[in-house]
């Protein structure tokens, strides 16, 4: 039985204590998380991270939540009560509910029904997470609107344009998994990995690399965190937040890192099927019971150590560039990456042996090879005017500069006597 | 016709949280509010769709008009500002007469359509096979195939007119500013401020080399002047003014270390800003 029959059979009961059980694992996942990611930035920054608060500082994410929501509310004079109220709300309810759709496992006994470790499963599934995502975003903008103060109403602007651009290629990165597994439902595309054996991360490589960017992307993380920015805009969406409220969009960022990792794990890295050869240990009885639950949380820390990796190896890009990215390489890439699939797949539907397909994919190859090669290289700018420039690309300063001369210093009458005695004690920079 | 019970509660939940939104969108001040009220209609839209077995449709209204469509009107909308509201001027002659009876129209057209409906149609089943293509049960599948194959000329024509449409926004967009050799680039401006050899390196922050790391606090250069650039004339506590004063009555550059804010307003000569170390350097 397939997992969306399965799920259908679940009395309502069934479904709402799923529903607080999903809700249950995504607050420890997020604040093991959260946890996880200092322990492992410290650890790339050699330094020892939280270390203080229970066994290996594990509930120092506890003491941080406690003591966030004991904190002053603060509401800007300028801020629409309303609005500002409600969007910490959406911007963590909506990531909450994308998960819903997530396969955690295969067929359990779960007080004594069987069902899938899902909470729900529909034909449109994976459009379920795009559309949560896109209302996600509304959490972001309103609450950058109705803070009432320029830096959150930049951040706003940049998150939307961002998630928005970044939809798109998350979007079209979907279509090659949908081609092959020819379902939209989560469910579905898991088993399509598990039968036809290969992950489709290894099949569809392309797609993968993409989404993964994209996911980087849409969830506003280093490098692309240009929504929060703390250089440039203090916080960005998220400036005039306090407390409670801050903490909503701070749930809410990491729930929807989890929920990114766990839908790249089942759209390219297998579901909760065991990985590698470990799935025919013992005639596949590790992917029974409640081990796929093991195989799937395994996978959702690996994509999640990427986030952390990224956002502890590159520094944050520069908005033209991040647009540029997104729109002019991912999406290009990803329609001529989409081309491609349907042609090998309508080829081998066709009855094309696998050596016809290789000569036709290397005729291919060699024509776009010869087309690159034939096309006459840029000429080179030639501005008489260009300054100088060093191998990185940065301009020298003029060598001839001229040292401007000190003037005469006149010492300043009457320091006064507390000040004389701030010198004597040493004070090396003191200030009245 | 059936109905089952969930259905009823989705809908007696559903319809009236749509009616609010519509009428919170007419009647509510602010264009943002209006917006939102609309995003609640259009979210409980979608999920009826859904509730009435086509799935495909709710989640691509919520998608595509939420998602999109919405948020690109909140976007601009943001963008005018949030004083800003609409005018009652009527620009147009007749608007009014012409809305009403427009308005009228539709509800007209829409009535008689429920009604129809509601009367002599029997509902097909979307999820019944016989009455679907031969794409099987459910509407994704069905919905491919009738897309792309009876209504590919319809559908193709439509992304014609979408990207036309896109096309003729990024033309009108694209002003002369953008174009090479209009509006100078991060590199070029960079590249003209080493020819003019005046400030090669950064304008100076407020506070820096300074005794205070205050606004109204001026950077100082390596010298020891004042670096007037630091100083914003926006903000009104900064001594612009103040210091060019000063200038003007000394005739030269003042000295940074000797600025008493405090002792001018009379104060007991406990300057804030003769600091030791100053004093030092200054020895």
């Amino acid at each position: 039985m397939s997992a969306r029959e399965l799920i259908a059979n679940d009395p309502t009961w069934l479904s709402l204590v799923k529903a607080v059980l999903v809700f249950a694992l995504l607050l420890v996942i997020t604040i093991l998380l959260i946890w996880f990611e200092r322990r492992v930035l410290g650890r790339m920054q050699q330094r020892p991270g939280p270390n203080r608060v229970g066994p290996f500082g594990l509930l120092q994410t506890v003491a941080d939540a406690l003591k966030l929501a004991f904190k002053e509310d603060i509401r800007p004079k300028l801020a629409d009560n309303w609005v500002y109220f409600l969007a910490p709300a959406i911007s963590a309810g909506a990531a909450f509910l994308a998960f819903s759709v997530i396969p955690l496992g295969g067929q359990v006994n779960l007080f004594g029904y069987q069902t899938s470790l899902q909470l729900a499963d529909m034909p449109v599934s994976l459009l379920v997470v795009l559309a949560c995502s896109s209302v996600g975003v509304y959490g972001i903008v309103l609450g950058g609107w109705s803070s009432g103060s320029p830096y959150p109403l930049l951040g706003a602007l940049r998150s939307a344009a961002q998630v928005i651009s970044y939809e798109i290629a998350m979007g079209l990165s979907f279509v090659a998994v949908i081609l092959f597994a020819g379902s939209l439902s989560t469910g579905d595309i898991v088993d399509a990995q598990g039968q036809g054996g290969v992950w489709y991360a290894f099949l569809l490589p392309v797609s993968f690399v993409i989404y993964v960017i994209s996911m980087v992307g849409e969830t506003n993380r280093a490098p692309f965190d240009l929504a929060e920015a703390e250089s440039e805009l203090i916080g960005g969406y998220h400036t005039e937040y306090s407390s409670i409220k801050f903490a909503m969009f701070f749930l809410g960022e990491y729930v929807n890192m989890v929920t990114v990792s766990a839908v790249a794990t089942t759209l390219f890295l297998g579901g909760w099927h065991a990985p590698f050869w470990l799935g025919g240990v013992g005639g596949g009885v590790l992917n029974t019971g409640w081990w796929p639950l093991l195989w799937f949380l395994l996978k959702v820390v690996f994509m999640l150590f990427i986030f952390v990796w990224l956002r502890g190896a590159l520094p944050r890009m520069r908005y033209d560039q991040f647009m540029k990215l997104g729109w002019k390489v991912l999406v290009p890439v990803n329609l001529v990456w989409i081309v491609a699939v349907v042609a090998v797949r309508t080829m081998r539907n066709t009855g094309v042996g696998t050596a016809q397909l290789l000569t036709i994919i290397g005729i291919v190859v060699v024509v776009v090879l010869a087309i690159v090669l034939l096309l006459p290289n840029r000429p080179a700018a030639s501005d008489v005017e260009e300054v100088p420039v060093t191998g990185g690309d940065h301009p020298l300063p003029p060598l001839d500069l001229e040292v401007p001369k000190v003037p005469k210093r006149k010492p300043v009458a009457a320091a006064p006597a507390p000040e004389l005695s701030a010198e004597e004690e040493g004070v090396p920079d003191g200030r009245a | 016709m059936t109905v089952s019970v969930y259905e009823e509660i989705a809908f007696w939940i559903l319809g009236p949280l749509s009616l609010a939104g519509a009428l919170g969108m007419l009647f509510s001040r602010s264009a943002v509010h209006s917006a939102l009220w609309l995003v609640l209609t259009m979210l409980s839209l979608g999920v009826l769709y859904m509730v009435q077995d086509a799935p495909f449709l709710g989640i691509v209204q919520i998608i595509v008009y939420t998602g999109a469509i919405m948020m690109l009107f909140l976007f601009v909308l943001m963008l005018a500002g949030r004083e800003s509201s609409d005018s009652v001027v009527e620009v147009l002659r007749g608007q009014r007469i012409w809305a009403s009876l427009l308005g009228i129209g539709l509800a007209g057209l829409v009535v008689a359509g429920v009604a129809r409906s509601l009367g002599d149609v029997t509902p097909a089943g979307l999820d019944n096979p016989a009455a679907n293509g031969s794409g099987g049960p459910g509407n994704v599948a069905n919905i491919g195939q009738s897309l792309f194959t009876r209504y590919l000329f319809p559908f193709e024509l439509t992304s014609a007119l979408l990207i036309t449409a896109a096309i003729g926004a990024m033309v009108l967009a694209y002003t002369r500013k953008q174009a090479k050799g209009g509006k100078n680039r991060q590199r070029e401006m960079v590249n003209m401020r080493f020819r003019e050899n005046t400030r090669p390196g950064a304008l100076p922050g407020p506070g820096v080399f300074a005794t205070a790391d205050s606004v109204a606090t001026p950077a100082l250069l390596p010298d020891g002047s004042i670096a007037k650039e630091s100083l914003s004339r926006i903000i009104e506590t900064t001594p612009v003014t103040q210091i060019e004063e000063d200038e003007a009555l000394a005739d030269r550059h003042p000295d940074a270390h000797a600025l008493t804010g405090a002792a001018r307003d009379g104060d007991d000569g406990a300057s804030i800003v003769a600091s030791p170390a100053s004093e030092e350097r200054s020895e």
